[in-house]
């Protein structure tokens, strides 16, 4: 480990932009301006799992939902698949079990569009090296209003599908233990599928230009920010693709399984976490390889690696294209996230479709419960990767324990490979430029982190950037903004 | 001999019986006075002091001050919002409310009146209390973090129930609602059948396991103000 009596430098790159939250990277260089090591600090604490405890546990689907503002359905669902093991009402309805889905799809579909035409297209339509003055949502808006459009249009219909399933677009209320509280109207299906053509229309067009960029670069991409890894997903008993429901998966780089099938109402025979003293993110890793090889990637590219196939059409079709690239084996390319992910854009209006044309959408058996139990585990993907959500509800209904392990937290380790991979091949000298700045947190924004969720503080700062000598006194400072 | 008197709310003539509280008038003439502790069919309490209205330009309280021939109360005033504004705005930060995730919110009556009186954000600094939650009932359950001593379970249970489940400890900062039982709601003879378990106009005694079955959109206060109800009569 560096430390300060080894004469070691510290670059450090604070808040990183366009994520979900804030954090902290450092550069260690040794004697010869060469990068010793480098860290993503995550350095908000907010302490949910603590203060959940003494509540009722009906309230945890709508409380512990709070952690976020961008993907609260999550949270909202996962813990609300915990209460349904408390209730002893885990086989819901079809129309509680529906309902969620189009929730939880909604999401998706709102998330991954906000992440892909805000977040993330001015690094792919200007390039990571372009002037920060344009390389961002503004200069898109500017050079393709049309895609700027497509954005906020698409992530209105996703917010829309939210309002219509969990009664608010933010902070819903519509799933409670055992089912849900509403089912969909006549009048508020027909609102959907008035734009629905338009928006799977818009997702081919958004999975197209990720796809291009991603094949044309694919050379300058691949060693970008990449490295092989294991990866982690919920699967379906068949193997497919499932953002709701199903059993753990993992594999290898090299796409051996490690787990599978596992009921994940036992991931703490597999899954533990590790505490590091220089951040407030915890790192998990699979039991059985130890936390030195064990560590995993969640996401968009965990799950499309780890899946044998998606069950909608166009989005299977857009699956084999993707497995092509590395033929058919685990796709460890940082970069495919952003593919990867309009893939599951794709998918994500594709099971809308289908769902908006379920009848069972319209029926009236909401709720079931039966046998009272005192501990419930609740798991979903996340528009992020997987999300887990563990309590203990005492004789009285209330909650005693809460362990939350949410996707950024999955992604801890992968995301300081990708900073120290980066930092490696692109940092030269002790000169912070604006290309190195953005290609580390190019690397970051892959995984779409969301750091707020993963310990939970509010507040944005600007960008700034610090350089430090091993004493500690600032070398030079940027700041942005 | 006519029992039956007429005073003024506002420049507004009003019929009443008498005997009746200005508060009763009132609503019967479908004119809103804002209210927390007051309810229907509960002896008057006074204590929240939402209701105040000037009588002949003094301060009283509505639902226990009784009506009179002749006299000229002010309601709907900036100054008498102003000060309901700020009693609300006390009962908020002297508890702990916290309305993003309460299962009450919608039909909250506190909610409800900092809504009406366009309160939306803190005026006063959290006092942040530590206050107790008594689960131990099978079916009901107590949150004191949001209880704001309205009295109306107590009332409830004595009055209309005959039990005398809930009743006032400590005094100051330190009061607050306690069961007559030697610890616990448990140890009670409450059930829910009870009044007492339904008068809460906060989210502080609450029914278990039914929190957040109505779903937004449907609830008491989604659409209308509080005090719409007796405005549209």
């Amino acid at each position: 480990m560096a430390t300060a009596a080894n004469n070691l430098k510290t670059v450090h790159i604070e808040p990183i932009t366009r994520v979900e939250g804030h954090g902290k990277v450092s550069i260690q260089l040794d004697e010869n301006n060469q990068v010793q090591q480098a860290r993503l600090h995550v350095v908000e604490f907010r302490g949910f799992e603590r203060f959940v405890q003494g509540r009722p546990f009906w309230e945890a689907p709508v409380l512990v939902q709070r952690l976020c503002g961008i993907c609260p359905v999550s949270h909202h669902l996962a813990a609300a698949k915990a209460m349904d093991i408390i209730v002893g009402g885990e086989n819901l309805t079809p129309t509680a079990e529906k309902m969620r889905r189009l929730m939880h799809y909604g999401q998706f579909f709102q998330s991954h569009a906000l992440h892909f035409f805000h977040l993330v297209s001015p690094d792919l339509l200007f390039g990571f090296d372009a002037d920060p003055a344009i390389r961002n949502v503004i200069g898109v808006a500017q050079k393709h209003p049309d895609l700027a459009v497509q954005g906020v249009m698409m992530r209105k219909y996703g917010q829309e599908i939210i309002k219509a399933t969990a009664g608010k677009k933010i902070h819903g209320t519509g799933a409670i233990p055992g089912g849900i509280n509403k089912n969909l109207s006549i009048e508020e299906r027909d609102s959907f599928l008035k734009d629905l053509d338009q928006m799977v229309q818009w997702s081919r067009g958004a999975l197209k230009i990720a796809k291009d960029y991603t094949v044309e670069n694919i050379e300058k991409l691949k060693p970008f920010g990449s490295f092989d890894s294991n990866h982690m997903a919920l699967v379906t008993d068949d193997g497919a693709m499932d953002f709701y429901h199903g059993n753990l998966r993992a594999i290898d780089a090299q796409g051996n399984r490690i787990l599978d099938d596992i009921d994940y109402q036992n991931y703490l025979d597999h899954v533990a976490e590790e505490v590091r003293d220089w951040s407030y993110m915890k790192f998990p890793f699979i039991k059985s390889l130890g936390p030195e090889k064990g560590w995993y990637r969640v996401g968009p590219l965990a799950r499309i690696n780890c899946c044998d196939s998606i069950d909608t059409p166009e989005a299977e079709e857009a699956r084999k294209e993707f497995m092509a690239v590395t033929d058919g084996k685990p796709n460890n390319i940082t970069m495919a996230y952003h593919w990867a992910r309009m893939v599951e854009l794709l998918h994500s209006i594709e099971k809308i479709k289908e769902l908006l044309n379920d009848s069972d959408l319209q029926g009236e058996d909401l709720v079931v419960t039966g046998d009272r139990r005192e501990e419930g585990v609740g798991l979903v993907e996340a528009p992020r990767g997987t999300l887990f959500h563990h309590y203990k509800v005492d004789q009285n209904d209330q909650i005693v324990m809460a362990n939350l392990i949410v996707s950024t937290t999955n992604n801890n380790e992968s995301m300081n490979q990708a900073v120290q991979k980066i930092a490696r091949d692109h940092l030269s000298g002790t000169t912070i430029t604006e290309g190195l700045l953005n290609h580390i947190e190019v690397g970051i924004r892959a995984y779409d982190p969301c750091l707020s969720c993963a310990t939970h503080a509010m507040g944005q700062m600007p960008l700034t950037v610090e350089l430090l000598d091993c004493q500690g006194n600032m070398l030079d400072r940027k700041s942005k903004n | 001999m006519s029992t039956t008197i007429t005073f003024i709310i506002d420049e507004v003539e009003v019929k009443a019986q008498k005997g009746q509280t200005i508060l009763e008038a009132a609503d019967e003439a479908g004119i809103y006075i804002p209210r927390l502790c007051a309810m229907k069919d509960l002896t008057p309490f006074g204590s929240c002091r939402v209701c105040t209205v000037l009588v002949n330009g003094r301060p009283q309280a509505a639902c226990t001050q009784p009506v009179a021939p002749g006299i000229v109360v002010e309601n709907n005033t900036e100054k008498l919002l102003n000060i309901r504004k700020n009693i609300i705005e006390m009962l908020f930060v002297e508890g702990n409310h916290f309305c993003m995730f309460c299962e009450k919110s919608g039909n909250c009556e506190l909610q409800a009146l900092a809504y009406r009186l366009g309160i939306d954000a803190p005026a006063f600094p959290y006092q942040f209390p530590k206050r107790e939650i008594d689960a131990t009932h099978r079916d009901i359950f107590i949150d004191r973090n949001r209880c704001i001593l309205c009295a109306r379970c107590v009332r409830a249970s004595r009055d209309l129930d005959g039990k005398n489940v809930f009743q006032f400890i400590g005094r100051g900062p330190e009061k607050r609602i306690a069961v007559n039982a030697q610890i616990k709601l448990s140890d009670t003879d409450i059930n829910l059948t009870d009044k007492a378990v339904d008068v809460c106009p906060v989210g502080a005694i609450l029914r278990k396991r039914v929190g957040y079955k109505v779903p937004v959109g449907q609830r008491l206060y989604d659409h209308k103000p509080i005090g719409s109800e007796i405005e549209t009569r």
